[in-house]
């Protein structure tokens, strides 16, 4: 039983279709990255496998059931910092206020809820700066705090939605590799939303790229080339490598630093 | 001094002014992690106007103002964040509550003083039958917040995490909205409805300066707002200025000790 399916799934945002007919099968222990231009609805698709979307046509089926009712085995890493940039907390009362934070009553922590903590914070590389309040951590470390956010509760399934938003390409690299590394240490499923294809090249099974409200899903050889994206943006794209690097570029335009990511 | 204990309307201040310290030391906490500072002063404002409805109708002050804030809270924790953290919506419903709060006023014949007393607190006014109620309140409003306090911390600095996991950010929100509700009503009585801010945001404020852990910064909390409040009572008692004078000068102090302290500390 595959861990993640979509049969025929359709998804409006308003009255625009975000997604239309989309069919696929994730299996467990996968990197899939997620690509596509602002707004084309990787959040929204994300939101629908936690059941905080509707969808209005197929289904989604998560660990065999329908979404929202296995939600203990994800762990999510929001787009959006929320309030926690003002927060004077340290990052370690940050991790250990979402642990089981579904539960009523007052946040006391048991021994085994403070080793869970650590165990967190260990595998994110948080640990050293745990004690810091996080409205003075770096923008990486910041990330980190949260990645432990996301893998405390033990998941099998991580949501990363742009958590390399606003990070310099040295501390994308380093993310990168420490989720490629937790998932080579836990077996866990990562669904990654990224702008940049490059910095997880080397770290994804498969791409899923989403445009005009296609989604396509393969092997970065099979999606990431000039026929496959020109297909999904209804339009001239092309391909270009160079050193080791991919570059995304609307066709009918000049090749320049602005259009080295996304059409 | 001690022989100011002696006297009903000491003991009943004393008695008042710690639950309300407590009470506003561990709800001011959330307020300032979800950032709704602006709406908790507002939810005073409103309850003003239910106090002075209350006074023209002849009921209770404190009755009208748990009503009128608690229906504003709830209002507010149902429309979401659009509204409660919405400097513009919160701005207009808290100018036409003053406005009512002055319509009520004028239109009332009695004594003017219970007005200022709402306004500006009168806590050696606190009867013993309203410390029962405020005993009763709090011990409700602080049950209540126990049992929501895991999921609030939650919702609080993650919710979209906390979402993902099946919560109900306006559940929680609007729960948290009622307490908030009941404790500026209560606050209120200490230090009067423009002085809310003194016991709801002052010692939370300052102990999540000082402190960065939840329960540290909780405890913290309730004893900078207790000490604050005792050692207001005796020196408006050895002073005979407002009690609310000293409970907001002794916050302000520690305020500025407490930035000193952070500024020294961060410039070694």
């Amino acid at each position: 039983m595959p861990l993640l399916s979509f049969q025929n799934v359709g998804i409006r945002f308003g009255s625009r279709k975000v997604i239309d007919h989309f069919s696929a099968e994730i299996e467990e222990g996968e990197f899939i990255g997620i690509f596509g231009p602002n707004g084309v609805g990787k959040s929204t698709l994300m939101r629908a496998i936690l059941g905080l979307c509707p969808i209005y046509e197929g289904s989604i089926q998560l660990f065999g059931e329908n979404p929202g009712k296995q939600n203990r085995f994800i762990g999510y890493l929001p787009q959006s910092q929320s309030l926690l940039g003002t927060t004077t907390l340290t990052a370690r009362a940050l991790v250990a206020a979402v642990h089981h934070g579904e539960k009523w009553g007052v946040p006391w922590l048991s021994s085994k809820d403070s080793y869970q903590v650590e165990r967190a914070l260990e595998l994110s590389e948080a640990k050293d700066y745990a004690d810091t309040p996080f409205s003075l951590l770096s923008g990486g470390e910041k990330k980190r705090v949260m990645l432990a956010q996301a893998l405390i509760d033990e998941p099998k399934l991580l949501i990363l939605d742009e958590p390399l938003a606003s990070l310099d390409p040295k501390n994308q690299m380093l993310l990168v590799q420490r989720i490629r590394n937790i998932q080579e240490e836990t077996g866990l499923t990562i669904l990654f939303i990224a702008h940049d294809v490059n910095p997880l090249l080397g770290a994804m099974s498969r791409v899923m790229y989403m445009a005009e409200g296609n989604v396509a899903l393969g092997s970065a050889q099979e999606i990431i080339t000039n026929e496959s994206l020109s297909a999904l943006y209804g339009m001239n794209i092309h391909v270009l490598r160079a050193e080791g690097r991919v570059f995304i570029v609307n066709a009918e335009s000049n090749v320049d630093e602005t259009t080295c990511s996304h059409v | 001094m001690m022989h100011y204990l002696s006297y009903d309307f000491v003991q009943n201040a004393l008695i008042a002014g710690s639950i309300a310290a407590a009470l506003g030391a561990v709800v001011g906490y959330f307020v300032i992690i979800r950032n709704i500072g602006f709406a908790a002063h507002a939810l005073a404002h409103i309850g003003f106007t239910g106090a002075t409805g209350a006074i023209l109708f002849g009921l209770s002050p404190l009755q009208g103002m748990l009503v009128m804030s608690s229906l504003a809270g709830a209002t507010m924790g149902i429309s979401g964040n659009r509204f409660h953290r919405s400097e513009l919506a919160i701005g207009m419903v808290l100018s036409i509550s003053l406005g009512l709060g002055t319509l009520f006023l004028s239109l009332y014949q009695g004594f003017a003083g219970e007005a200022t007393a709402i306004l500006f607190g009168n806590i050696f006014g606190v009867s013993h039958a309203q410390v029962i109620e405020t005993i009763f309140l709090s011990a409700l409003s602080l049950f209540l917040l126990a049992l929501f306090s895991r999921r609030l911390l939650f919702t609080s600095i993650q919710p979209d995490l906390a979402e993902s996991r099946g919560l109900s950010l306006t559940f929680l929100s609007t729960a948290f909205m009622i307490i908030l509700a009941i404790s500026v009503a209560l606050v209120s009585q200490v230090v009067g409805t423009l002085l809310v801010f003194t016991l709801l945001i002052g010692p939370a404020g300052i102990a999540t300066r000082l402190s960065h852990s939840f329960w540290r910064t909780i405890l913290l909390s309730l004893c900078i707002g207790i000490v604050s409040v005792w050692s207001g009572i005796f020196l408006a008692c050895l002073t005979n200025q407002p009690p609310s004078f000293w409970i907001t000068s002794i916050l302000f102090v520690l305020y500025i000790f407490t930035e000193l302290k952070i500024k020294l500390f961060e410039s070694v």
